[in-house]
Parts: structure tokens; C-alpha cells; sequence
């Protein structure tokens, strides 16, 4: 325990609390970490091993890929893996976008039209529309069964854009006075010098938009036919509705048992989240949202 | 490459001096207009986002008053004044639902709420600094997972064959029957969001319990106040405004629970226990058909929302604590 940086007031801590202490966090780690292993396992495990356990593996015996070869080799899941890569790529490149030039309007002072707009956006935050409006909006406006409508409804989020714009009032104004007296239009201010220093807001603002639409499913399940659907949809009707796979929505030669192959579809679901999140967590550690959180 | 990285910059900075003494006269004269006029048309996509999506939806709203046919469209629909809503404050389901989404509420407030607020407290308490971040990187992680995936991962863990029965049958004790069992339902979502957002919870907690003052700590320990009184009097006082603002909102949107979360759900119990407000809308009306009924119900939810919101800011500055808007 030497690497303790337990001030010189503080009284030594009894075993007993650090037992209960240490306890504790084992637990929460434990509650975390073993539901993913599960899966994980049980993806890797061979058919047998699985039925003979009675459905799950804590530890395959002899691992094997086959599930993932099943599932990635044609079929419905390797084209909702990419319906969700895209979506999630253009969605949060369009959200980003629109959120950012947005947030940095209202972050300067004397916009024209900038307090109202303000309220306008607030306002939403307090009463939004309801799903029955927002469906016959997507319907009219013909979006039905296009890629469009998982992004457009959903384009910016109050709560993200408050973040950024908090983040870019933080920015000292000396630096925008400077800009501008060396001849920068705002354009070029943005790009310059208030999007480098914004380097945390904009990837945890980017981490956002990115799980919200890799992790959404409810408006392709409202809005798309089912042979467009994205990852998470597809898992909910065959992992948790139990829809059972047919031979056409595996590629050819499927023979693995559905357990394994409903929990390599989880497994596919949820690495892309696992994959960018050791980069971007040090941010939310940091505090970036504090600030936002506050105001 | 960091060298060319580091290049680049520098050229473009480069240009611009090359640049500017071409338009810096008129830069100059039309300056407030031209500043203020960009900034205006970088709004502009963003507010047409808003006015599109948020207040062309919301003017749907009308449908609440019609009785929706389907080639007549939102327009051409006959009106039927509060038809909708007589019918909705007549239907038990309805209040079934309204039931449900605050009981729900309820036993969230008492069952989730004081977990992140142990685990910020129980962090916060760790002098180990790297025992920490890990923990807290792991703690936050399930809130980035879909509701899909949650439920999915309840299922393997809790359902007839999942790990907890098979470990209870391997060990010869009676299993439990909590997937898919209605009486079992209400805890187990609420040990969901537990599981989900408890974590990531503690962020706003450890923010202000980060705020105060190291001195405080030292200044009571050396007036002999031991680690319990050092809590009640140092700690405690730090974290009570967030503690009260976050509850205060909390009661405000009580109306509302997972909807996502519920409606994945819902199937495997029936109505009975998983009907909320929210799934009551998308089952009268995307799925029954009944748009007007279904809006009906889904505004009653709105404008209650709103109002319980408001109410709640106005308590929290009777209560001398700031709100979550001025």
C-alpha cells in the first residue's frame, strides 16, 4: 500500500473498513465484468460444451470461432453490422457537425437572433413533442424506410449541445479578440483555433452521438422495413423476442447451436463500444462535463 | 510525421498573413454586421433541425383532437374536440399505466438513487488513486450499452437456465423465477438501471465532492473530529445541494421511466406489470393503429411532464438551491 497518498491528518483506516472497502469494490467489479464474460465465453464455446452446461459457459474448454464465421458470413447480421456501421459513421459526422456550428453561435456574444433561438431550443428540452407527432412528421415528410430517419429526427441533442456550448464560453475571449484583429472571419476562428482547444469536448460529445446511434433500435423498429434493420434491432428480435434464426439469416453451412450464435451477435453488439471506450474515458474522469453539469 | 504535423500549421498561418491586407479594409467598416451575420448562418442548420423536427412534430400534436384516418391524413382527419381524451380518462388501462410509470418511479427513487451516491461516497473515500480510476472506468462502462444488450445479459444471467439457476440447482437449492415472472418484474428493472447507470451516476457526486476543500478535511481532523464527523460535517453539507436538485428532478419526471427498457420487456409479462405511459402511446397507436387516442395520451404525459418540471424548479428555489434553469 505504499503507493497511498494518504495525507498526514487522516487516522490509519481499521482492517476491518478496508476489508468491508475492499469487498465492495470487488463486487461492483465482479457485477460488471462476469455478465460479459459470460457472453463472451459462451460465443467461443463449441455446441456441445453449451447444451451439455444447459445453455451458458463460464470457461470454454476448447474455443472456437465457428458462431462468428456462421454470422459474418453473409447473412442478416453481417449486413445489420453494416447498416449500424454507417449510420453510426454519417450520424455522428452530420450530428458533430450541425452541433458544433450550433453551439458555437450561441456561445458568442450578440448573434443576431441568438437569445431567442436559446429559448427555442431550451424550450424543446421541457416539452418534447411526443412519439405519435414524431412518427407522422417522419411520414409525411417521406422518410419512411430510409436511413435518413434514424438520423434527422434525432440530429442534435439539447443536452450535448449545452456541453459544447459551455465549453467554447470557457475559451478565454483574448484568444477570439486576437483572431479577429489578425483578420479571421468567425468561420475561420472556429476552425483554427476554437475546434483544436476543444479537443475533449468534441470527443466526448462524439462518444455520445456515436453509442446513441450504434446503440438506438426503436426508430429502425418504427421506422425501417426489416430487411434494413441495424445490429441492435436484429438482436432484439432474435435474442430477446426469440424469434428463431432461419438458415436464411445465418450465411451458408450454419450448424452452430443458437446459443452461441445469439451470443456472438451480443458479442459483435457490444465490442465496438468496448474497442473506443479505454480512449475516450480518461475525459469523463477529467471533468469535462462537470462544467456543463453545473450550468 | 510529428514534424509534418507540426509543419502544417504553420503554412496555413503562413497564407493567411499573405492574405489579409486584401480585405481588411472592408473587413474593418462592415465589422459588427459581417461577425454577426456569419454566426447567424452557422445557426442556421442547427435551427432548422429545431423548428423542423421539434416544432413541426409538436404542431402534431393536433391529432390529439381527431379522430385520425389514414388516406384522410393530419389535415383532412375529422375533428373531435376532447373526444380522445374523455375516452383516455375513462380507460382503466390508461391508469394502469399511469400507475405502473409511478410506482416504477417510486421504487427507482428509493431502490437506485442512494447506490450512486454510496458508490461516489465509497470512490470518493479511496486514497489509492489508480484502485480508483480502474473501478470507476469499469462503473461507467455499462452505460454505454444498449438496453438490448442489458436486457439480453439479465436474461443470461438471471433466466431458467442462466448462471444464477443453474449455479443455485448445481448446488441442490430451489432456483428462481424472475425472468418473464410479472410479480418479480418491478425489481428487476429497477436492479437494471441499478446495474446500468449506478455507475455513471456518480460522476455529478464525485464532481462536487471533488469541490471541496482539502483544508476543511485537515482543519476538522486537527480539531479532533474523527472520519464520521469529518463526513457529517464536511462531506455531507458538499454534496446536499446536488443531492436535492438531482431528487427534485427526479420527482418532475417522474411521469416518465425507460421506455426502451420496458418495451423490450413488456412482451414477456404482459401488460399488466410492464405498462407504462410511454408504451400505453406506442401500443395504442403505431401499433393499434388509434393515432388520435394514442397522441391524446401522449400530450396528457407532456403537458403533466412540464408542469411537474416547473413545479419542481419553483421548490427547488424556494428551497434556496438553484434549479435546472433560472
Amino acid at each position: 500500500m505504499s503507493a497511498t497518498a494518504r495525507p498526514g491528518w487522516m487516522e490509519k483506516p481499521k482492517p476491518a473498513t478496508q476489508a468491508a472497502k475492499v469487498l465492495a469494490l470487488v463486487t461492483v467489479v465482479l457485477l460488471v465484468c462476469v455478465p460479459f464474460l459470460v457472453i463472451v465465453s459462451t460465443s467461443l464455446a463449441s455446441q456441445e460444451e453449451v447444451v451439455a452446461n444447459g445453455g451458458w459457459v463460464l470457461w470454454p474448454t476448447s474455443p472456437t470461432l465457428q458462431a462468428y464465421r456462421d454470422i459474418l458470413d453473409g447473412g442478416i447480421v453481417t449486413h445489420a453490422l453494416g447498416v449500424s456501421a454507417g449510420v453510426t459513421v454519417v450520424g455522428t459526422l452530420l450530428s458533430l457537425a450541425c452541433t458544433v456550428t450550433l453551439a458555437y453561435a450561441l456561445a458568442r456574444p450578440g448573434v443576431l437572433g441568438g437569445r431567442p433561438a436559446l429559448l427555442l431550443i431550451l424550450f424543446t428540452f421541457l416539452f418534447p413533442p411526443g412519439m405519435i407527432p414524431n412518427f407522422l412528421l417522419v411520414k409525411e415528410l417521406g422518410l419512411l424506410d430510409s436511413y435518413a430517419s434514424l438520423i434527422l429526427p434525432v440530429l442534435i441533442n439539447v443536452f450535448n449541445l449545452v456541453v459544447l456550448r459551455g465549453f467554447f464560453q470557457g475559451i478565454p475571449e483574448e484568444l477570439y479578440e486576437a483572431a479577429r484583429l489578425d483578420g479571421a472571419g468567425d468561420l475561420r476562428v472556429l476552425c483554427t483555433i476554437v475546434l483544436p482547444l476543444s479537443k475533449a469536448a468534441l470527443a466526448v460529445v462524439g462518444l455520445f452521438y456515436a453509442v446513441a446511434y450504434w446503440n438506438s433500435w426503436f426508430y429502425a423498429s418504427l421506422y425501417l422495413e426489416s430487411d434494413h434493420w441495424p445490429l441492435q434491432q436484429v438482436l432484439r428480435t432474435y435474442v430477446i423476442s426469440g424469434v428463431s434464426m432461419t438458415d436464411t439469416t445465418l450465411g451458408d453451412g450454419a450448424v452452430n447451436a443458437p446459443q452461441t450464435i445469439q451470443m456472438a451477435v451480443l458479442v459483435i453488439a457490444t465490442v465496438p463500444i468496448l474497442l473506443v471506450y479505454p480512449f475516450l474515458q480518461k475525459y469523463f474522469t477529467k471533468g469535462v462535463l462537470t462544467g456543463a453539469i453545473k450550468s | 510525421m510529428a514534424a509534418l504535423l507540426r509543419e502544417r500549421p504553420a503554412k496555413s498561418a503562413d497564407k493567411r498573413s499573405f492574405r489579409r491586407p486584401a480585405g481588411a479594409k472592408t473587413e474593418r467598416i462592415r465589422f459588427r454586421d459581417r461577425r454577426s451575420r456569419a454566426l447567424f448562418w452557422l445557426m442556421v442548420p442547427g435551427l432548422a433541425y429545431f423548428v423542423l423536427f421539434h416544432y413541426g412534430a409538436l404542431v402534431g400534436n393536433v391529432i390529439a383532437f381527431k379522430e385520425y384516418i389514414p388516406f384522410e391524413g393530419l389535415w383532412g382527419s375529422p375533428w373531435t374536440g376532447a373526444g380522445n381524451f374523455q375516452r383516455m380518462l375513462e380507460d382503466q388501462a390508461f391508469w394502469d399505466a399511469v400507475f405502473n410509470t409511478v410506482w416504477i418511479a417510486l421504487l427507482q427513487l428509493v431502490f437506485y438513487f442512494p447506490v450512486p451516491l454510496a458508490l461516489a461516497l465509497l470512490l470518493h473515500s479511496l486514497t489509492w488513486s489508480s484502485v480508483r480510476r480502474l473501478v470507476q472506468s469499469v462503473a461507467y462502462l455499462p452505460h454505454f450499452i444498449s438496453w438490448v444488450i442489458v436486457v439480453a445479459l439479465f436474461q443470461q444471467v438471471l433466466g431458467d437456465t442462466g448462471l444464477l439457476n443453474s449455479g443455485l440447482d448445481g448446488m441442490g437449492l430451489h432456483t428462481v423465477d424472475i425472468i418473464g415472472n410479472p410479480d418479480a418484474f418491478k425489481p428487476l428493472v429497477v436492479a437494471q438501471v441499478v446495474w446500468k447507470d449506478a455507475g455513471w451516476g456518480t460522476i455529478i457526486f464525485l464532481a462536487a465532492l471533488s469541490q471541496v476543500d482539502e483544508q476543511q478535511y485537515e482543519a476538522a481532523a486537527i480539531d479532533g473530529a474523527g472520519p464520521w464527523r469529518r463526513f457529517w460535517h464536511v462531506t455531507l453539507p458538499a454534496i446536499r445541494p446536488v443531492v436535492i436538485l438531482l431528487l427534485i428532478m427526479r420527482l418532475g419526471d417522474i411521469l416518465s421511466v425507460g421506455f426502451e427498457q420496458m418495451l423490450l420487456q413488456r412482451d414477456a409479462v404482459g401488460p399488466q406489470a410492464a405498462e407504462i405511459i410511454d408504451t400505453f402511446v406506442y401500443y395504442q397507436g403505431i401499433v393499434g393503429g388509434d393515432y388520435g387516442f394514442a397522441a391524446a395520451a401522449g400530450l396528457f404525459k407532456g403537458v403533466i411532464g412540464a408542469l411537474l418540471v416547473y413545479a419542481a424548479n419553483k421548490v427547488a428555489h424556494r428551497l434556496g438551491e438553484q434549479g435546472v434553469y433560472k
